[in-house]
C-alpha cells in the first residue's frame, strides 16, 4: 500500500477501487503499523488546530512578533459581512481562513504546518470555506485532509518543499496543489481530476520566489496564502468542469524542483532579493542587506 | 519511522512561526536536556547562521528556552517560556555568533549546567519542517535525530565497551536499526549511539553501565 509517484498513486486508486483519500489513509495505517482510529483521531486534533487558528483572529487579533501583520483578517471579514466581497463566498471565507492563521502563526500561536508553517494557511482556508458554504460533514473534511496529504508527501518525496530549497513556489505552491487535489475530491471529482487540479496550481505559480521582509514569516507570506487558496480553487474549478491538463502532476512537480534550484539563492528564504530589498521594507526593518 | 507519514506533511502542530526556526528549535532543546540529570541551574545558548540573525523575530529564544524546559512543540507555554525560566529559577542567555560561518545556517550550541554542576554542551542542526540532527556533544562529533529510540554510551575509547553494549542489548531482546561509534581521539572519551525500532526496556541503563570503561548512559525516547 505505498506509491512513489503520481501515476503509482492513480494505479492504486484503480486497483482499490477507491479516492485518493481512501489510499493515503490506508498507507498511513499499513507503513505506520498504526490502528484505522488512532490515526483518525490525530487526523482530528489536525483538524481542531487549522479550525482555532483560521477562525480566533477574526474576533480577536494580534500583532505579529516582527510587528508587520496583524488584524487583517477581521478586516477582511468586515468587508465581508458589509456585503462588499466581489470574489463570493468561497474565495471570500477562503481569503479569511487563510490570512487568519498566518496571523497566529506569526503571534506565536498553535498551528499546523501544512506542509510549512509559513505556507499554513491554505489547506485550512479552502477546506473550512468549501465545508461553510456547501454543509460538508467533519468526516468528509477529515477525508479531504488525507488526499492533501498523498500530494504534500510526493512534493516532500520527489521533490521539496522548503522555501530555502525551492522558493514559495514549493511552499505555498506545493500547499495550494494540495488544496486544490483535496477540493476536487471534496466536490466530486475524480483521482485523475484531483491531480490535474494539483499539476494546474503548480503550473500557475511555477517559479514564486521566497522573499520575506526581514526574514521573517510574515510579510509577504500572508499576501500569498490568500493567493495560495485562490489559485487552489481556480484550479479545482478547471478539473471539475472537465477540463484536462496536458502535464501530468509527476512531471509539474519535477519541473517546479528544476525550477526551483535554478532560482538564485538571494531568492530563496535568505531575505537578501525580492520584496524583502525594496527600499519601503528595509526602512520597516530598519536595516538593507 | 523513516517513512514519510500524512503527519510530516500535515504536521508538526507547532506555535508558529516557523518550523526550522520556532519548531525545530524547540525539538533540537527538549533532545538536549534529556542528556543531563536534571534539574538545571543555568543554560547558555550560542546562535549561528541564520539563527543569529533573525531568532528574536522568530521566537527562537523562547522556543529553545522552552524545548529545554521540556515544552513540546505544540505547548502554548513556550511564548511565556522567559517567565516561566524566571519562576523555576533557571539562569539563561542568548549569544548571536557571527564570526562562525562554516556551519549549517540553524545551528545553536547549548550549554547547560545542573545543579550538582555538571556542565554538559550539545550543538544541535535544524533541518527544517520541525526535522533535526543533533551534531556534536561535549565537542565530540556525533550525529542523531530523536526520530528513534536512541541510547547514548559515554565511555573510555578501550577494547570490549561495543562487545558488551551489544551483548546487554541482544540479552534484553533489542533490535538495533543503527550504531555508531564516536571519539574524540584514540584512547580518548569515545560515544557510542545506538538507535532502535522499538523503545528500550525499562532500566536498561543499569546493565549498560555495569562495566569499568562506561562513564554513562542516556536513553531518549522520541
Amino acid at each position: 500500500m505505498d506509491f512513489k509517484s503520481a501515476k503509482e498513486l492513480l494505479a492504486l486508486c484503480q486497483q482499490e477501487q477507491c479516492p485518493i483519500s481512501e489510499i493515503m489513509r490506508r498507507r498511513e495505517c499499513v507503513l505506520g503499523e498504526t490502528a484505522r482510529d488512532t490515526v483518525d483521531h490525530r487526523m482530528e486534533r489536525v483538524l481542531e488546530i487549522m479550525r482555532d487558528s483560521a477562525t480566533q483572529p477574526i474576533k480577536h487579533p494580534t500583532q505579529s512578533m516582527g510587528g508587520l501583520i496583524g488584524g487583517e483578517a477581521k478586516k477582511v471579514s468586515a468587508h465581508a459581512s458589509r456585503g462588499k466581497m466581489i470574489c463570493g463566498d468561497v474565495l471570500g471565507k477562503a481569503i479569511i481562513y487563510a490570512i487568519a492563521v498566518l496571523e497566529v502563526n506569526a503571534s506565536m500561536g498553535l498551528i499546523v504546518a501544512a506542509p510549512t508553517a509559513g505556507s499554513a494557511g491554505v489547506v485550512p482556508g479552502v477546506l473550512l470555506a468549501l465545508q461553510d458554504c456547501y454543509k460538508i460533514s467533519d468526516n468528509r473534511l477529515l477525508d479531504a485532509l488525507f488526499n492533501t496529504g498523498a500530494v504534500g508527501y510526493l512534493a516532500m518525496r520527489n521533490a521539496t518543499v522548503a522555501g530555502a530549497v525551492g522558493g514559495c513556489q514549493a511552499e505555498i505552491g506545493v500547499a495550494a496543489a494540495m488544496a486544490a487535489s483535496a477540493a476536487t475530491e471534496l466536490m466530486g471529482g475524480t483521482p485523475e481530476q484531483c491531480l490535474d487540479a494539483a499539476s494546474t496550481v503548480l503550473m500557475n505559480m511555477l517559479g514564486l520566489v521566497c522573499d520575506p521582509v526581514g526574514g521573517l514569516v510574515e510579510y509577504p507570506c500572508q499576501n500569498r496564502n490568500a493567493s495560495g487558496v485562490a489559485n487552489a480553487l481556480v484550479a479545482a474549478e478547471l478539473s471539475l468542469s472537465g477540463v484536462r491538463q496536458l502535464i501530468p502532476f509527476d512531471e509539474m512537480l519535477e519541473t517546479m524542483y528544476t525550477v526551483g534550484r535554478r532560482i538564485p539563492i538571494e531568492l530563496r528564504e535568505t531575505a537578501l532579493g525580492g520584496c524583502a530589498i525594496t527600499p519601503s521594507a528595509c526602512e520597516r526593518c530598519g536595516q538593507c542587506h | 519511522m523513516s517513512f514519510i507519514s500524512v503527519f510530516d506533511v500535515l504536521g508538526p502542530n507547532m506555535i508558529g512561526p516557523s518550523s526550522s526556526h520556532t519548531a525545530g528549535a524547540a525539538v533540537i532543546a527538549f533532545l538536549a536536556r534529556k542528556m543531563i540529570a536534571p534539574p538545571l541551574k543555568k543554560v547558555d545558548f550560542t546562535l549561528y547562521g541564520s539563527f543569529s540573525k533573525t531568532y528574536h523575530g522568530h521566537g527562537t529564544d523562547r522556543a529553545l528556552l522552552g524545548g529545554i524546559m521540556g515544552f513540546d512543540t505544540d505547548d502554548i507555554r513556550i511564548r511565556n517560556s522567559f517567565d516561566i525560566a524566571a519562576e523555576r529559577g533557571l539562569a539563561y542567555s542568548f549569544t548571536p555568533c557571527d564570526t562562525e560561518t562554516d556551519i549549517h545556517p540553524n545551528t545553536v550550541d547549548i550549554r547547560m549546567e545542573n545543579a550538582r554542576g555538571q556542565v554538559m554542551t550539545v550543538r544541535g542542526e535544524s533541518l527544517g519542517g520541525g526535522k533535526v540532527r543533533i551534531s556534536r556533544i561535549n565537542g565530540v562529533e556525533i550525529d542523531f535525530t530523536g526520530e528513534y529510540s536512541t541510547a547514548i554510551v559515554v565511555q573510555q575509547d578501550k577494547p570490549g565497551v561495543v562487545a558488551h553494549i551489544t551483548k546487554v542489548l541482544s540479552d534484553s531482546n533489542v533490535n538495533i536499526a543503527f550504531m555508531r561509534l564516536f571519539r574524540e581521539s584514540k584512547g580518548n572519551t569515545a560515544y557510542t549511539i545506538v538507535e532502535s525500532d522499538g523503545r528500550f526496556p525499562e532500566g536498561i541503563e543499569a546493565p549498560l553501565r555495569d562495566n569499568p570503561n562506561v562513564h554513562d548512559v542516556m536513553i531518549i525516547e522520541p
